[in-house]
């Protein structure tokens, strides 16, 4: 501490150290939140079910999803992303996922919507396996923490099901 | 700065930074606002700076005692010997 350097390289190092510490807290802080997000997704409308030229299926749906996710920010939360996934089984793969709209949250209060949007992206088969098929609606959200871990969960909605008929 | 002044300053430089930190994480958890923590957190760091990196006046009240100038002249340095210095001369 013998000179004006030495002191200034002292406090600057020990500053830092001290915020990566405040942040390290301000993000286990995060674990005393109680969270309950909730969320509906209704089916409008089927708009077209056809099978492409070169042979995969392709749905283009209408959805009504509400959803209040208020619970999932805190006052280390930076944004929320999420997003709608169909998830059906076909023979060829056990596990499909589709993912047919997303959105990203900057606040608490646009946490609470309800909104009627056509799928964003488009809802494809590795196949012709769509005609009757049952899937579920799952509605997944990642939140990312202004310091921290982003941790990701989902609500599951089974019980959707496709026309047996192409339209 | 001296001795005494060098300890002080480590001291008050650890201090104030984990009391900054302390309040800023307090406040800005009450008030749930991550700007407020960090807005807090800068200025005592700001403040720290002021307090410990210049060489206020109170660091120096325990100068040290050099040795007095008559007193060293009783005690000569030992002379060092002309025949190496000179061979080290030639060598450059």
């Amino acid at each position: 501490m013998h000179t004006f350097g030495y002191r200034a390289n002292a406090l600057l190092t020990f500053a830092i150290t001290a915020l990566a510490f405040i942040c390290a807290i301000a993000s286990f802080s995060d674990k005393f939140s109680n969270q309950n997000p909730s969320a509906e997704i209704q089916i409008l409308n089927i708009n077209r079910f056809k099978k492409q030229s070169h042979g995969n299926d392709e749905v283009s749906l209408t959805l009504d999803i509400s959803a209040d996710l208020q619970s999932l920010f805190t006052w280390n939360t930076k944004q929320v992303f999420v997003f709608v996934a169909a998830e059906y089984e076909t023979p060829k793969n056990s596990l499909n996922q589709v993912s047919l709209w997303d959105a990203i949250i900057p606040a608490k209060e646009d946490a609470k919507f309800r909104i009627q949007v056509s799928n964003k992206y488009r809802f494809i088969d590795q196949g012709q396996n769509l005609r009757g098929k049952e899937f579920n609606l799952t509605l997944h959200w990642h939140v990312m923490p202004k310091t921290g871990k982003m941790f990701a969960d989902k609500i599951v909605m089974p019980g959707y099901s496709l026309p047996d008929a192409y339209r | 700065m001296d001795w005494q002044g060098q300890k002080l300053v480590e001291q008050l430089m650890q201090i104030l930074l984990v009391i900054s930190g302390v309040v800023a994480l307090v406040v800005g958890y009450t008030t749930e606002s991550f700007r407020t923590m960090m807005l807090i957190y800068a200025g005592g760091v700001v403040l720290t700076t002021l307090v410990t990196v210049p060489n206020w006046p109170f660091y120096n009240l325990h100068p040290l005692k050099w040795l007095d100038p008559s007193e060293a002249e009783k005690h000569p340095k030992p002379q060092v010997v002309p025949a190496a210095s000179k061979k080290k001369v030639s060598k450059k």
